[in-house]
């Protein structure tokens, strides 16, 4: 996925990039900061300089630019065991598989440490050393020096780091391939091998082998589906794994019999086939869920920082989160991420609350206003009153939301669950009803079982089991070529019932980078892109960004939250905020002001653009019946603006992360079945309250996580082309479940009436089977 | 005929030894980060 994100240099009139972490910076320097200069000289002095020959940078990922501050006390996250230590770090800052070699390398060199490996799957980094907890700071600084940012897992947050019941399921999954592979050759063999002259004897041998191989794979892998069963029964409830553990049980039963009796043969090879399918299914499932545990997993990592109180004799002390008590205060340095919600009592400057807000620009902040946990403090020190701890946050309330909406999707019945509900029933009704009435008709017992057990087995849901995974399975592929990436196949089914669409605005609707709206004389352009091209602000960039190729000035001072100024001969020159500037009231939207002494200060004003298919796109879905609506944190007058550029009507503006998460409840309430598509860390909660959810794939990690599909690329087209995909897939796989009625409507009668052999049960199931993927296969012919 | 006893015997052992070795592969923990393992290849020195 990542690989596909990856750095393709954007068609910005960026000079060069710093030689370290890739951003842009002004022509003639190599460097963006002195952090990345000392980071490069490390990486080259180790010898380890082929790290920037081989490594693709992903600009969906956090830049490797070296950070000060914020240095969590490690040691309490320790665990030790037998005088070895361990430690689990979440990684950012991971760009590809160089990143890994990268810290790898550097571990390996790390004195008296037994392991340092990066899972870049979850993005954890798990040490091991010989010694106190209290080296763990070294190994990490080593680390963070290079510029990736270490969080630790609080080791009761990670529940489990080997996913047992996964590995379990796999074994279970593995033993039943080899046994069905097996069974079904010599299952072949027995039903072909009359017709070429097989004796008897041959064939009851080939039989017993089956059996030797079928009873104990049967007995060992469908242990998840008899265990269930068994639960279920016990506490006088049925679930769907009853019908499924008698299905099979009967088919073992009666195939031992038929070998004892030397019998027309077994049904081993479908008893294996059909534990196989759905022990797939099942792992598919399993899957799907340790992913969407480790975002919320993730989001409380980053809670587990450390926190500066301040005690009333003016010292601070360090300590860990679950020490701080409501009314302390907290002292938050430069670059520290909050952990707890608060009122600022004193300090003024700018703290980036992307986590909560998700707008990208950092917000000016004084005494008085209301911070929250997981805001990064950019500008001088703040004191902040302490107003809520630990699970009273706004960021432990998102963590929350998600789980709970996690929990309400998985009690979405899919369709499979709902055709099975009605299925299981009629046919063991069908299966009782045969052998009452072969008993009442009196033939001899072992023929009414017979036949009652042969209703059993052709009506086994093979074609049942697969109708929908095989459509899902294919849509899944042809919307990962065409640069969507649907992380459960499940998702396809809420997708094709979805009525609303609902957008977010920042990076979602609109490209992820703001651009220069106003029209500036190209001289003061130049000038005040030359104090621009020193700062790594975002406005300070699409700033530098629009004016091309200019080169950096010197002697320019920043002040975080407020702007920049250089001192000239003939006075000061500044570039900020309009008050920074000297000038009374801001003016409308994002803007920057630009002051030369003796002149009128001058604006530019930054507008965000719309992707350019985002118009296009949003008709095409109101054209398929669809409502649009746009939810977005940002001031109501630029969410208008954007709203009326792409076509929507019906747009909210100023909502917090639970207020967007409960309007779409709320929809969700009404009958609507909502789509979300959203790429901040805020839009976690309505990404998992919305029956489905899509990323675009510059989108924090978190809301990737979460999301059903990320897609590619910098168009929203991808958005509509899963839409049309689901809703053909619903088509198909509804005829499939039509075939799958006939087929057992056709042969039933059939095995009731005691006529099916296993020639023709064989025929049957594969033939039914056959026609089921073959209409499944239809499903890649989508217009793309 | 005996012939088929053989090649009986040794398909079932084929299929075995894959058994074992995915087991094997699974216990060892080679399934934890295929998304790392991809990378590394390319950089083993």
């Amino acid at each position: 996925m990542n690989a596909l994100t990856a750095a393709q240099p954007r068609a910005e009139a960026v000079s060069e990039v710093c030689a370290h972490c890739g951003l842009p910076v002004a022509a003639g320097c190599r460097f963006c900061c002195s952090g990345c200069e000392a980071a490069h000289g490390l990486i080259e002095q180790s010898g380890l300089g082929r790290y920037y020959r081989d490594r693709v940078i992903n600009r969906a990922v956090r830049p490797l630019t070296p950070e000060i501050g914020n240095r969590p006390d490690l040691a309490v996250y320790c665990q030790v065991q037998d005088g070895i230590t361990e430690l689990t770090l979440a990684v950012e800052g991971l760009q590809c598989g160089a990143c890994v070699w990268l810290i790898e390398s550097v571990l390996a060199r790390a004195p008296g440490l037994i392991s340092g490996r990066v899972n870049m799957g979850s993005c954890r980094l798990r040490l091991a050393w010989h010694g106190s907890p209290e080296l763990a700071r070294g190994y990490a600084d080593q680390i963070e020096a290079l510029g990736y940012r270490l969080i630790p897992y609080d080791p009761a947050a990670i529940t489990a780091a080997r996913d047992k019941a996964g590995q379990a399921l796999l074994r279970a999954l593995a033993v039943a391939g080899f046994a069905a592979g097996n069974v079904m050759l010599l299952a072949l063999a027995c039903w072909v091998g009359p017709a070429q002259g097989m004796g008897p004897a041959t064939r009851a041998l080939l039989s017993w082998l089956a059996a030797l191989i079928a009873m104990p794979a049967i007995a060992y892998s469908g242990l998840p589906f008899f265990a269930s069963a068994f639960a279920a029964l016990r506490h006088g409830r049925t679930n769907m794994d009853v019908p499924v553990s008698l299905g099979v049980l009967a088919v073992t039963g009666l195939s031992v019999w038929q070998a004892m009796v030397g019998g027309a043969g077994g049904y081993f090879e479908s008893a294996t086939m059909l534990l196989f399918f759905l022990l797939l299914g099942r792992v598919l499932d399993h899957r799907a869920r340790m992913e969407a545990r480790g975002a919320a997993e993730r989001l409380l990592a980053l809670r587990a920082t450390d926190v500066g109180i301040l005690q009333s004799d003016g010292r601070v002390t360090r300590c860990r989160l679950d020490e701080v008590t409501t009314g302390d205060r907290v002292v938050l340095a430069m670059g520290e991420r909050l952990g707890v919600d608060g009122i600022v009592l004193e300090g003024r400057g700018a703290v980036d609350a992307s986590l909560v807000t998700g707008e990208s620009l950092p917000a000016a902040i004084g005494p008085g206003d209301r911070v929250f946990a997981g805001t990064l403090n950019m500008g001088p020190v703040l004191t902040v009153q302490v107003t809520a701890v630990q699970a009273d946050t706004l960021l432990a309330e998102c963590v929350r939301l998600i789980e709970a909406a996690e929990a309400a999707r998985g009690r979405y019945r899919t369709l499979a669950d709902r055709v099975a509900r009605l299925y299981a029933p009629v046919v063991h009704l069908c299966a009782l009803l045969t052998l009452l009435f072969w008993l009442w008709s009196g033939v001899d017992f072992a023929r009414a079982v017979l036949a009652a057990c042969a209703v059993l087995i052709i009506t086994c849901p093979c074609a049942l089991g697969l109708a929908i995974p095989v459509v899902q399975l294919i849509l899944t592929g042809r919307l990962f070529v065409a640069g969507t990436l649907l992380k459960t196949p499940a998702a396809l089914e809420r997708l094709a019932s979805v009525d609303t669409v609902c957008f977010d605005k920042t990076g979602t609707l609109t490209e992820p980078e703001l651009s220069l709206a106003s029209r500036v004389d190209p001289v003061i352009l130049t000038e005040a892109a030359g104090l621009a091209a020193c700062s790594r602000h975002p406005l300070a960039r699409a700033l530098a960004a629009a004016a091309g190729r200019v080169p950096a000035v010197d002697g320019v001072r920043e002040f975080p939250g407020e702007g920049l100024s250089r001192a000239t001969e003939w006075g000061e020159v500044r570039l900020g905020s309009a008050a920074f500037c000297g000038m009374a009231a801001a003016g409308e939207g994002t803007e920057l002001w630009f002051a030369r002494p003796g002149r009128e200060p001058v604006r530019f004003g930054f507008s965000e653009t719309l992707r350019s298919d985002a118009a296009e796109t949003v008709t095409k879905l109101q054209r398929m019946g669809m409502t649009v609506r746009l939810l977005s944190g940002d001031r109501p007058s630029s969410v208008a603006r954007v709203a009326r550029q792409a076509g929507i009507s019906d747009f909210r503006a100023e909502c917090r992360p639970d207020e967007k998460a409960a309007a779409i409840a709320r929809w969700q309430a009404a009958g609507a079945t909502v789509l979300m598509v959203g790429d901040g860390l805020n839009d976690g909660p309505c990404l998992a309250a919305a029956a489905v959810s899509a990323a675009p794939a510059s989108a924090a990690d978190v809301s990737q996580t979460l999301a059903d599909i990320v897609f590619q690329g910098s168009n929203l087209r991808p958005v509509w082309l899963a839409l049309h995909g689901a809703r053909r897939g619903r088509r198909i796989v509804q005829q499939n479940l039509a075939m799958a009625a006939v087929y057992n409507l056709v042969m039933v009668p059939f095995a009731m009436s005691g006529l099916v052999t296993p020639w023709l049960a064989a025929a049957a199931m594969s033939g039914s089977s056959l026609a089921v993927v073959m209409n499944g296969l239809r499903a890649r012919r989508i217009r793309a | 005929m005996t012939i088929l006893f053989a090649l009986m015997a040794i398909s079932l052992c084929l299929g075995a030894l894959g058994l074992v070795g995915f087991l094997w592969s699974l216990r060892s923990g080679q399934y934890e980060d295929l998304e790392g393992a991809a990378h590394r290849v390319l950089f083993d020195d």
